[in-house]
């Protein structure tokens, strides 16, 4: 039976990783490749790098850094941060990464979904969708904010209040870019469905509501996108405990869940967590 | 020395660090000579049947595999690799495969689990074989597919897996054989199986 996931997320900025577990007994913390690799002893099933900085002169030194991880690492790993062309994506794969994960490159022009689908295959392709609650329309207020006056602007930013009242029939996702800052005037639900209609190979959504809370993933945004395609979701943002984990995979219908806090502060191992999710009916490797 | 078949598909130095990792010899390389000289092979493959099929066709390298299988050298199909041994592939359009097997490609069925398969799932049914040494039933690979082999010989079989049908996914017949997995990401599973591959019997 296929297993549920568990992708502890690496945020690394010049090849260095600035947010990672604390082991104790790392000679370098910062070092990707070591990192990379008590991940994989642990059972980690996949990796993600996320590239926080992603200027154009670190790109050499992630290459180097994908290299280095995958010559040491035997599971699948995931790149994302920067990725804006064809050539982008063929440098990172070439070095050993299994994946790129495209996020505002492809809000910008969604047909690098599908040029990078039809030059590496969709496997290779993870579209990153961040997403937040709001009231009314998305791409309503996306318009409102391209407009660019400080009037509207100022309207904009009344509007796009972030909804807290928990979900009804009527909640709606809109998708966001800039770490939750700049609306894209999408839909979440219907960037999803066209990202799996150009090719993605999967979907990793992060609500940024919920990101940075501890307080669970956001279920109903989980679900409705995991509802809305037939390719895996990986659910990001909100995990704060082992039960947490269960109800994105359980009640959320995710592939898998992204985490990083929950392990980088040593509260929990992956090899607990997944026991905690076997114990609980999950499959789990 | 394993010579992994380079046809311009896919990352194939995952594949070489991982027959490193296992104490193997191996060599990336396109070139006809080299890989009649090399002991085995590997044949790689990621993304869709046809395109995968006509690069092979185009580099000339299908000769070198289908002569290699003839001799009896041993040679390891991977993911795509391993379809390509079949009759034929039904992803965009009919392409035809390398014919070592009887059987064709198609994609899994409507209604059922997500497409494409992605993560780790187990091997079941396993015939007895040197390439599964010590790798029970239950034990877990790493799948990235949107196709299926159908297998027309069952004799081609050495184990199934389940999603949402059961379908076979490590085949061999002679020398030839394969799997629908990526050992080079699977972790120690996907080297023990490897290291059976470079050294059988020695482990």
């Amino acid at each position: 039976m296929l297993a549920k996931r568990i992708i502890p997320c690496l945020d690394v900025d010049r090849g260095r990783v600035v947010k990672g577990i604390r082991f104790v007994d790392l000679i370098d913390a910062g070092d990707p490749v070591e990192q990379a690799r008590r991940y994989d002893r642990e059972g980690a099933d996949e990796l993600v790098f996320l590239d926080i900085i992603a200027s154009s002169d670190s790109r050499d030194i992630v290459r180097d850094m994908v290299r280095r991880v995958a010559d040491s690492v035997f599971i699948p790993f995931t790149v994302g941060g920067g990725i804006r062309t064809v050539e982008d994506m063929r440098a990172i794969l070439a070095s050993g990464a299994d994946k790129v994960s495209l996020n505002t490159a492809a809000i910008k022009d969604p047909t690098i979904i599908t040029e990078g689908a039809k030059a590496f295959g969709s496997q290779a392709i993870v579209v990153a969708i961040d997403a937040r609650r709001i009231q009314g329309d998305a791409e309503e207020q996306g318009r409102e904010r391209g407009r660019g006056d400080t009037e509207t602007r100022r309207r904009g930013e009344e509007i796009l209040t972030p909804d807290p009242r928990p979900p009804t029939p009527d909640t709606k996702w809109a998708v966001y870019t800039h770490g939750g800052r700049t609306p894209a005037g999408l839909d979440a639900i219907e960037w999803a469905r066209q990202a799996e209609r150009l090719g993605a190979g999967e979907i990793l959504l992060t609500s940024m509501d919920a990101d940075g809370t501890r307080d669970g993933y956001d279920i109903e945004l989980t679900r409705a996108i995991s509802e809305a395609v037939k390719i895996p979701v990986i659910a990001s943002g909100g995990a704060g405990s082992l039960d947490h984990l269960y109800e994105a995979l359980n009640d959320g219908k995710a592939s898998a869940v992204l985490a990083a806090s929950i392990f980088h502060f040593g509260e929990f191992t992956v090899g607990q967590a997944k026991d905690y999710l076997r114990a609980r009916g999950l499959p789990m490797r | 020395m394993i010579a992994i078949i380079d046809y311009g598909v896919g990352n194939l130095r995952s594949v070489e660090k991982a027959l490193e990792a296992v104490g193997a010899q191996a060599r990336i390389t396109n070139d006809a000579g080299a890989i009649r000289e090399a002991e085995r092979l590997v044949l790689p493959g990621v993304g869709a049947f046809g395109e995968c099929a006509r690069r092979l066709r185009e580099s000339g390298l299908d000769k070198s595999v289908l002569e290699a299988a003839e001799e009896g050298k041993p040679l390891l199909g991977l993911c795509v690799g391993l379809q390509l041994m079949f009759d034929e592939g039904h992803e965009f359009g009919q392409h035809e495969g390398l014919g070592i097997m009887r059987g064709r490609v198609v994609r899994f069925p409507e209604g059922g689990p997500r497409v494409p398969q992605i993560g780790w799932n187990q091997i079941e049914n396993r015939t007895p074989h040197p390439l599964l040494e010590g790798l029970a039933d239950g034990t877990y690979f790493y799948f990235v597919h949107s196709y299926y082999i159908e297998a027309d010989d069952a004799s081609d079989v050495l184990a199934l897996t389940e999603y949402g049908i059961r379908y076979p996914t490590v085949c061999a017949r002679g020398s030839v054989c394969g799997v629908q997995f990526h050992p080079e990401k699977s972790q120690d599973a996907g080297l023990r199986l490897l290291a059976n591959f470079a050294k059988p019997g020695k482990n």
